[in-house]
């Protein structure tokens, strides 16, 4: 990434691109915009790897007997790609790319608090994804993303040390930005921005950055604690001497639960931004939609119990955990009803960020709502376990996270690139995502409702036509996600050059030019009107299309 | 916590980080950064705090008996120590805000004393002892009791929290290093002490984790 930017041909006006050149001037980088490409190109490295992961899968599950792998293979693979998909791409994806590069920039600031540890969290992220990677290629890890005891402590013989050596420190990558964020945004807001005049993906990250920094130490202990039960077998979660093999998973769902909201808020953030500037108005309900991200992060701390209603649990504690997470779909509907009062008589334009956002909006909508099935407790004991759960995440974390990480790194890829993405390919490109990712998952909430079990290399044959649909999906969804890649590197070189704001969209980062100078701002930024000031429809319609 | 060897201009002042526009808004961040990492090591200890109350009402009498084989008298001690310390790392944050540069190093080097002292007592007259009594879960453990492995329990929590508590005092003792150079350059003063303030923070928060170590692990049952 870094060598094929500093190719970009020579122009007269010095930017944070063509600043310095070399490979010291990105690797030892204070600058939130290179420390956020370094974490693009990073994360886009574990995407693909993760993905060949699903592509092996959902080839192995074609046949019913299975048709690529051994069933030890098979575990290992689902294992692999739920640890590289959450850890090192899902989590850091937005905050970490477009959150490093447009806080700052948001904010009016020339930088983030602590640039430094900004670099130095970069670096712990490597550290965690090459062990992780190392693991991966010295045998891999069957244990499941979620490491649960006893299993992963005393039985499993495979990586486990190395892979929970990589997912614990790289938490503290995630938990140095989170923090750097707060700072940033309590601290550096340029005059004029006051708490109500932040656009709403800040609150978004805001309410993120709470979550990173309150939750992952709690799974940083708990996966500590699993690496020293595995070198001295200490039996703090083995029940052969006194332990409990349950407390590991209320320690890790502690964390593991909000961190769903660490993946799925900021996109909230992203979808808020693209929706007002393609439909040039301004958000229904700001206040709403702002509070909304603060109250899923208070709540998702109180929700972690619905993973565990069928592994014992006191009815009592099972009721209320699901009162409370019947409750946490209240503050993302809101987000959902407001997102379409704002599309209700704008002046909408279908440009390729606004395909994404739209896509978002419908299978989030999905996801959540099939949530909730899952955390009523009679539907639970039948879905749990089921390709239903699977199907239902995957409509948040890829329908949801995924797309709006995408619409994202479109709407800001000519501030962040200073070149044009190819508007046709862009389109065709997100209409293959939504209809390859519904075919590979749709079918997956019907086997799961049939009652076909996740995690399992085989099944009846009575499920091949629903696993080969999935199949089919997932090779469409495969090929809509290589076009982006193509075509966004080729548009770094042949790319038409940008204007500072080929959207006319509200907000400080397209105020300055594209790419912005290394200082952010020729001049401090002074804030003097609300966010997404695009006017009211029809009565002059700032900034509409033409 | 700040940016120093950035690059600044004639009228910056040379502690004053590019990105900042004020030395006010340097030293809010700094402050406020150490405070959010401290919330961090709140949860990070919190977790552990959590299974230790799990396995504490599950396992009491183990625990009563795994903690009546501390020695109270050093635990007693080192906390007596530990507070000597917050003491004197407060008087260096309060020399540095007087611009007494003798005084801050006097204060810091009075601190680190204090607390390699804490970690000297815990290692050669507490860890030792029991590692010979052989109540090291994982090294050499043999107790003979009807509660043996709740006891093991016990003192596994015992050596996590004390262990965990022990690298973070370690590092501060690093960081005081740091603090030592900087304050022989002579550069802190009334002007400029965010480093010093932030040292403190640190210190005191892992003083406070001794404060609940100290009665929940030495102090169980109703012992005195």
């Amino acid at each position: 990434m870094s060598a094929a930017l500093a190719e970009a041909p020579p122009e007269t006006r010095v930017h944070y691109l063509n600043a310095n050149y070399g490979i010291k001037s990105w690797l030892l980088t204070t600058d939130h915009k290179r420390i956020a490409l370094l974490y693009l190109a990073s994360i886009t490295l574990m995407f693909f790897v993760g993905g060949a992961m699903a592509v092996m899968m959902r080839i192995h599950l074609i046949d019913p007997a299975g048709a690529l792998v051994h069933p030890d293979t098979y575990n290992k693979l689902f294992t692999m790609h739920g640890v590289m998909m959450i850890f090192f791409f899902l989590i850091p994806s937005i905050p970490a790319v477009l959150g490093n590069f447009l806080v700052p920039i948001m904010v009016g600031a020339k930088d983030l608090a602590f640039p430094r540890i900004n670099l130095l969290s970069w670096y712990i992220f490597i550290i965690g994804a090459s062990l992780t990677l190392y693991a991966m290629v010295s045998g891999g890890v069957d244990t499941g993303w979620t490491f649960y005891t006893p299993y992963s402590t005393t039985y499993a013989n495979s990586q486990v040390m190395a892979t929970a050596l990589g997912v614990f420190v790289s938490g503290f990558s995630s938990i140095l930005t989170g923090l750097n964020f707060i700072v940033t945004i309590h601290k550096m807001r340029a005059p004029g921005l006051t708490w109500f005049r932040m656009p709403l993906f800040l609150w978004a990250i805001y309410a993120t950055s709470i979550i990173q920094v309150l939750g992952t130490p709690v799974v940083a202990i708990a996966i500590f604690l699993i690496g020293l039960e595995r070198l001295f077998h200490v039996g703090i979660f083995d029940p052969a001497v006194g332990g409990d093999p349950i407390l590991f998973q209320h320690l890790f769902w502690f964390y593991s639960h909000p961190a769903v909201y660490i993946m799925i808020l900021p996109g909230m953030g992203v979808i808020s931004e693209i929706i007002t500037c393609f439909s040039r108005k301004k958000i229904f309900g700001y206040h709403f939609v702002a509070f909304s991200s603060m109250a899923i992060a208070v709540i998702s701390f109180l929700v972690w119990g619905h993973h565990m209603f069928v592994t014992g649990m006191s009815v009592y504690a099972a009721l209320i955990f699901s009162v409370l997470s019947f409750l946490v779909a209240i503050p993302s509907a809101i987000k959902v009803f407001n997102w379409t009062a704002t599309l209700y008589q704008g002046s909408i334009s279908y440009e390729a960020p606004m395909l994404y956002a739209l896509g978002f909006i419908g299978l989030f909508t999905m996801g959540g709502l099939t949530g909730l099935f899952l955390a009523s407790l009679a539907t639970d004991v039948h879905l749990n376990g089921t390709y239903f759960i699977v199907a239902h995440f995957h409509y948040i974390m890829v329908g949801g996270a995924v797309m709006a990480y995408l619409g994202g790194i479109h709407f800001w890829w000519p501030k962040i690139s200073g070149r044009m993405f190819p508007d046709t390919w862009a389109r065709l490109a997100a209409a293959i995502v939504f209809i390859g990712f519904n075919l590979t998952f749709f079918p997956q909430f019907m086997l799961g409702y049939l009652g076909m079990p996740r995690r399992y290399a085989t099944y009846p044959a009575e499920f091949q036509v629903l696993n080969v649909m999935s199949s089919a999906g997932a090779s469409i969804l495969g090929l809509g996600y290589m076009i982006p890649l193509i075509y966004l590197f080729w548009s770094i070189r042949y790319g038409p050059v940008a204007p500072a704001n080929p959207w006319r969209a509200k907000g400080l980062e397209w105020q300055t030019s594209s790419p912005p100078p290394t200082q952010n701002f020729e001049v401090p930024p002074v804030v003097t009107e609300e966010a997404y000031a695009y006017g009211p429809p029809g009565s002059g319609r700032e900034g509409a299309h033409d | 916590m700040t940016d120093a060897s950035a690059a600044h201009s004639s009228q910056h002042p040379p502690y004053l980080a590019h990105h900042f526009t004020d030395i006010e808004q340097q030293n809010e961040s700094g402050t406020l950064g150490m405070w959010l990492f401290l919330l961090t090591e709140i949860m990070f200890f919190g977790g552990l705090f959590a299974m230790y109350a799990v396995y504490r009402l599950k396992f009491f009498e183990a625990f009563r008996e795994g903690s009546h084989r501390l020695n109270v008298a050093f635990g007693a001690l080192n906390t007596a120590v530990l507070i000597g310390s917050s003491l004197t790392m407060a008087l260096a944050v309060r020399a540095a805000q007087l611009s007494r540069r003798k005084a801050i190093i006097f204060f810091i080097i009075l601190t680190m004393i204090l607390g390699i002292a804490f970690i000297g007592i815990k290692l050669n007259y507490e860890w030792s002892a029991d590692y010979r009594e052989g109540l090291v879960p994982w090294m050499s453990f043999h107790v003979e009791s009807p509660n043996a492995p709740g006891v093991r329990l016990f003192f596994c929590f015992y050596f996590f929290m004390t262990g965990l508590h022990a690298l973070h005092m370690v590092i501060g003792l690093g960081i005081m290093c740091v603090l030592l150079r900087m304050a022989a350059k002579g550069r802190f003063d009334e002007g400029y002490f965010a480093p010093v303030e932030v040292t403190g923070l640190y210190w005191h928060f892992v003083d406070i984790v001794w404060i609940f170590l100290f009665p929940l692990l030495y102090l169980i049952g109703g012992r005195y």
